[in-house]
């Protein structure tokens, strides 16, 4: 059959209940939290008009619970999803380990949104990035169209490698608004995304089996061996898929990050997210001042793509990596992993690092124009002025 | 289909994984936790009077571990690489056929 993408404007939270359907989930457990909401709402709607088959919707009372549910569906063999965002995703903390821990290809969107207090329901990574060390693979999406995108091939990468994945989402700036989406005719999803093998089943009646028992010492520690190497393992199906995908539907994928402009470029851009859409607009005006400048989006965070930021570091003089997202006592997450994966290779160039959009606070073109200027008076003068600036502080 | 630890052997008295390569992937056991030998936990040791038992089964419901299985003769017995002596089952026995004695090591 000839690919003939299906066009339709939704918003971000349409574009994941979409993918939802098409990539034929069977379990979906949730509970209604801003601005995840229209997510399963459009899931709830899509069940009662007998839009889609063979799904079981699961309204729970929290969202540990819908993890949970989303645990017991996944380990009886079915594909399962579920979404969230900020205070209910940490509220699911302990159920996220589980899943990995399990082995587990659950495919949950979060709409990344700022943690409380102040209360605030915009957009912000550090909800995401708090579960990084669950063992759950993180996309983060830059427009509505890889919202889409990441669904389905998020599900076909955890039911691979068997871990479980979020893809993440900006609140607002995606969840709600709308844009064109290129959707795929179900015949050529089910192609790409055949039904889940899954590694075991709880409803295997002839081979009993208990998911959960005690390890000990003793058996423990080859358990995590392995989760790590599901992990890194990852890396090579994400790019497999990820090229799959684009030689099927003409988006490609297969860099865990991707890179625009970068050839030449004397310094770049560094970040996740809806943000990168304003980075690269203003790569382009950029240009056209004399910046040699490009971005790099890191669209896998985990696992984290080490060599693949090695390549691009050592080709450029500096990185500004822009963190939508605080770890307290420390500096921006994306900065410190990117440092880090840097240390122990000849590849060093100038690192700062710009704290930006926090809890919604605008992030513009001309913020981008700004931060170039700031970059160049460091690469100019060989050292930094701050490593890591508070850059929308009020002062 | 990936078992953790299969089942145990006649006579053995623990399986051991000895690479990482022969774990499975997921951490998930046939049956139940057949490589956790808790026995070594005992310091009571359950005993079992055939005589008062009516082989009702209860004992080996309520026991947490795999540790009461049933007998050709119907009566049951203790594995006691299993049995931590936690003494749920002379608890529960309703003819109090078992009873709880000091194991001595
Ligand atoms: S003492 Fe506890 S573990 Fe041992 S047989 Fe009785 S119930 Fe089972
Ligand atoms: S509970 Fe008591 S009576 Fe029943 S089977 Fe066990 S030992 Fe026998």
């Amino acid at each position: 059959m000839e690919y003939k993408p299906i066009r339709k404007v939704v918003s971000g939270n349409y574009a994941a209940a979409y993918a939802v359907k098409h990539a034929r989930v069977e379990v979906v457990a949730a509970y209604p939290i801003t601005p995840q909401t229209s997510i399963i709402e459009k899931i709830a709607e899509f069940i009662a008009n007998d839009e889609i088959e063979n799904i079981q919707y699961v309204p729970v009372e929290s969202e540990h619970s819908a993890m949970a549910a989303s645990i017991g569906a996944s380990a009886t063999g079915a594909r399962a999803f579920t979404a969230t965002s900020a205070q209910g995703l940490a509220l699911m903390h302990e159920m996220l380990h589980w899943a990995a821990g399990a082995r587990l290809p659950i495919v949950m969107v979060d709409v990344n949104r700022a943690m409380a207090p102040p209360w605030s329901v915009w957009d912000d990574q550090t909800d995401s990035l708090s579960q990084r060390d669950t063992g759950w693979m993180q996309f983060y999406a830059e427009n509505n169209q890889e919202v889409y995108d990441g669904v389905l091939m998020a599900f076909k990468i955890a039911e691979t490698v068997n871990l479980p994945a979020m893809v993440i989402e900006s609140a607002f700036i995606l969840s709600h608004t709308y844009d064109v989406v290129e959707m795929i005719p179900q015949e050529l999803v089910d192609e790409f995304l055949p039904p889940r093998k899954p590694l075991y089943t709880l409803t295997d009646f002839d081979n009993p089996i208990s998911v959960g028992a005690l390890g000990t010492p003793s058996d423990y520690y080859e358990f995590r061996y392995k989760l790590a190497k599901a992990m890194e393992d990852a890396k090579k199906v994400i790019h497999e898929v990820g090229k799959e995908f684009g030689e099927r539907f003409g988006r490609d994928y297969s860099q865990m990050i991707e890179l625009y402009r970068t050839e030449d470029a004397d310094f770049v851009f560094m970040g996740m997210g809806s943000l990168m859409g304003t980075v690269k607009q203003a790569v382009d005006l950029l240009r056209e001042e004399g910046y040699k400048v490009g971005a790099a989006k890191v669209r896998w965070f985990r696992p984290f793509p080490s060599e693949e930021l090695y390549e691009l570091a050592k080709n450029v003089q500096a990185i500004a990596v822009l963190d939508r997202n605080f770890s307290f006592g420390q500096e921006g997450i994306l900065f410190n992993e990117a440092k880090g994966a840097l240390y122990n290779t000849d590849a060093k160039p100038l690192m700062k690092n710009y704290i930006v959009g926090l809890g919604g606070r605008d992030f513009t073109v001309n913020d981008v124009r700004k931060i170039a200027e700031n970059m160049k008076a460091i690469i100019d003068k060989g050292e930094l002025d701050v490593e890591v600036d508070w850059y929308h502080l009020k002062r | 289909m990936n078992t953790l630890f299969g089942e145990k052997k006649e006579g053995a008295t623990k399986i051991v994984l000895k690479s990482v390569d022969e774990y499975p992937e997921a951490p998930v056991s046939l049956g139940t936790t057949l490589s956790n030998f808790t026995g070594d936990w005992r310091t009571f040791i359950p005993v079992i009077d055939d005589e008062k038992c009516v082989k009702c089964y209860i004992c080996w419901k309520f026991c947490p571990e795999p540790a009461i299985f049933i007998r050709e003769d119907g009566y049951v017995g203790v594995d006691y690489d299993y049995c931590k002596g936690c003494g749920i089952c002379a608890n529960e026995c309703p003819t109090k056929a078992i009873t709880m004695e000091k194991e001595e090591k």
